[in-house]
């Protein structure tokens, strides 16, 4: 499938401040439609600010964020009804089902009855969930949920999906068939992802690598680029130069 | 926004309070038998120590359990104000909380859709406990168990905006005992539930002051005269602008640019 030519997202001068304290300066960067965006940084570099800003839970006050052509501070039911949330916490209802879970979300985004069934489904299908879908999340383990929070992130069919350290605490063959899986995601051309993560061995060498720290971007473009402009062999010796981090 | 997707997320928020009110039996449990306690002990006992004068809307003598069962409905929906901001405090902590606040939605309206979810529970619990206390002989007039409804959905809505309120000033689930002590307890005991306000003057005229002035008195005294098919203006117009201060300030709250709500 041929990827869509419009951006995605766009972020454009951002900054943000929690008080007196600075946490992000002067961002920009942007995913065009089937773009697989990785985003690079130590701890408290400012990626779950950032998340929180394009998702529109914090108000920018300086900068623009654009999802699909649309500002999610002028527009923002607009823009969000354009976006999948995967949050680094897992923000499912353990005492409900996967479908009860799924269903919730389906009606927040307008959708009900067949059309809401059969996305669900869908997504049931591709992320391997059908047999757990009456269980409670309560029982399912920490790999299941994330591939319910990740099928819930794209039910109503987003062209961005933002993705907060999704393999988090996952063991590793998990945490690979989930990376794989999010890849293919992006190959088909189905929505663009942006993802925030701090392991280097989930980036692939086609993905568009962004490397914040300290609330700034201190690269961004495909590994090979990155890599030849610091003039470093892989991602893990730019990753070091560019934070001071291993 | 859309009234048809206005529609669907109002009845995803009522199903999904109804599946979680389902999975937990014990709180319609603890919710049925903390006034059933109050009603046949607590009332019980003070039978003989408490006679009621003729009070509208009553047109006759009547016994103190049929004074506090009014009282006690107000009680189950203070209390399930109460809980449904608690579990506003806990999605914020666990996280749940953003799932909604990046839904395509007005926060007004999903505030709105949580609280008529939270107050349809309530409902539910009320008549439930009108229908056990129907078999202890204290019964209102058929019509007034329509004509209370809508007052239930008005005091329903009032507390449970109080309740979310309350919940854009606590920041952690630890500090929720404080409301137990500085709200509820207060609220509950300065009001018309127990005894009605010339009772209330007789003893303190401070404790009448605050007693007219709680809105839960007011919310209360609406239930009362409902559920006797009479319409107090007093008590539904106090009801009503409590209700709407409480709802505008809490939507104030719940704004992206007042960030600090949602945990980072």
């Amino acid at each position: 499938m041929t990827k869509p030519a419009a951006s995605s997202l766009q972020v454009k001068n951002l900054s943000y401040s929690f008080e007196t304290k600075q946490v992000l300066h002067d961002i920009s960067l942007s995913l065009a439609g089937g773009d697989c965006g990785i985003l690079l940084g130590p701890n408290a570099a400012g990626k779950t600010t950032l998340f929180s800003l394009i998702a529109g839970l914090y108000n920018g006050r300086e900068g623009q964020v654009l999802i699909n052509g649309v500002d999610i501070k002028n527009k923002p039911y607009n823009a969000l009804s354009r976006l999948g949330v995967v949050f680094q916490q897992s923000t499912l209802d353990m005492d409900l089902s996967v479908l009860q879970n799924l269903n919730y979300h389906a009606a927040l985004h307008g959708m009900s009855g067949r059309r809401a069934t059969s996305r669900i489904n869908e997504e049931l299908d591709h992320l391997g969930l059908q047999d757990s879908k009456n269980e409670k999340i309560r029982a399912l383990n920490g790999g299941h949920r994330r591939r319910v929070e990740i099928a819930r992130a794209l039910i109503h069919q987003p062209s961005l999906l933002l993705l907060d350290e999704p393999t988090a605490g996952l063991d590793i063959p998990t945490r690979q068939a989930l990376v794989e899986h999010l890849h293919n995601l992006c190959s088909n051309g189905r929505v663009s992802i942006l993802w925030a993560t701090h392991l280097i061995d989930e980036v692939y060498p086609t993905d568009k690598v962004i490397v914040l720290n300290k609330g700034r971007i201190e690269a961004q473009g495909e590994v090979s680029v990155i890599c030849k402009k610091l003039a470093v062999d892989d991602l893990k010796a730019a990753y070091q130069t560019l934070t001071g981090k291993n | 926004m859309a009234i048809s997707h206005g529609l669907i997320a109002l009845n995803g928020i009522m199903k999904r309070e109804f599946w979680r009110f389902i999975h937990q039996r014990e709180r319609f449990l603890a919710a049925l038998v903390r006034p059933l306690i109050w009603l046949f002990v607590f009332a019980a006992g003070f039978r003989s120590t408490l006679g009621l004068a003729i009070i509208p809307p009553y047109e006759t003598y009547i016994l103190y359990e049929v004074y506090i069962a009014v009282g006690l409905i107000g009680m189950i929906q203070l209390f399930n104000g109460m809980q449904s901001s608690l579990s506003m405090v806990y999605d914020r902590e666990m996280g749940s909380m953003k799932t909604l606040l990046v839904s395509p939605l007005p926060r007004w309206f999903l505030l709105m859709a949580k609280l008529l979810a939270s107050t349809s529970v309530s409902i539910l619990q009320v008549y439930a406990f009108l229908m056990v206390a129907w078999f202890y002989d204290i019964q209102a007039p058929c019509l007034g168990y329509l004509s209370v409804f809508p007052a239930l959905v008005l005091t329903g809505l009032m507390l449970g905006a109080l309740g979310l309120l309350l919940s854009t000033c606590i920041k952690q689930l630890e500090n929720f005992s404080g409301v137990m002590n500085f709200v509820i307890f207060p609220m509950f005991f300065m009001s018309t539930a127990l005894y009605p306000l010339w009772k209330i003057k007789e003893s303190s005229l401070l404790l009448h002051t605050l007693a007219s002035y709680n809105p839960f008195s007011q919310a209360v005294e609406l239930i009362r005269f409902s559920l006797y098919g009479q319409f107090n203006l007093y008590a539904f117009s106090y009801t009503l602008v409590s209700f709407m201060v409480f709802m505008s300030i809490a939507s104030w709250g719940y704004k992206p640019s007042s960030g600090w709500k949602v945990k980072k």
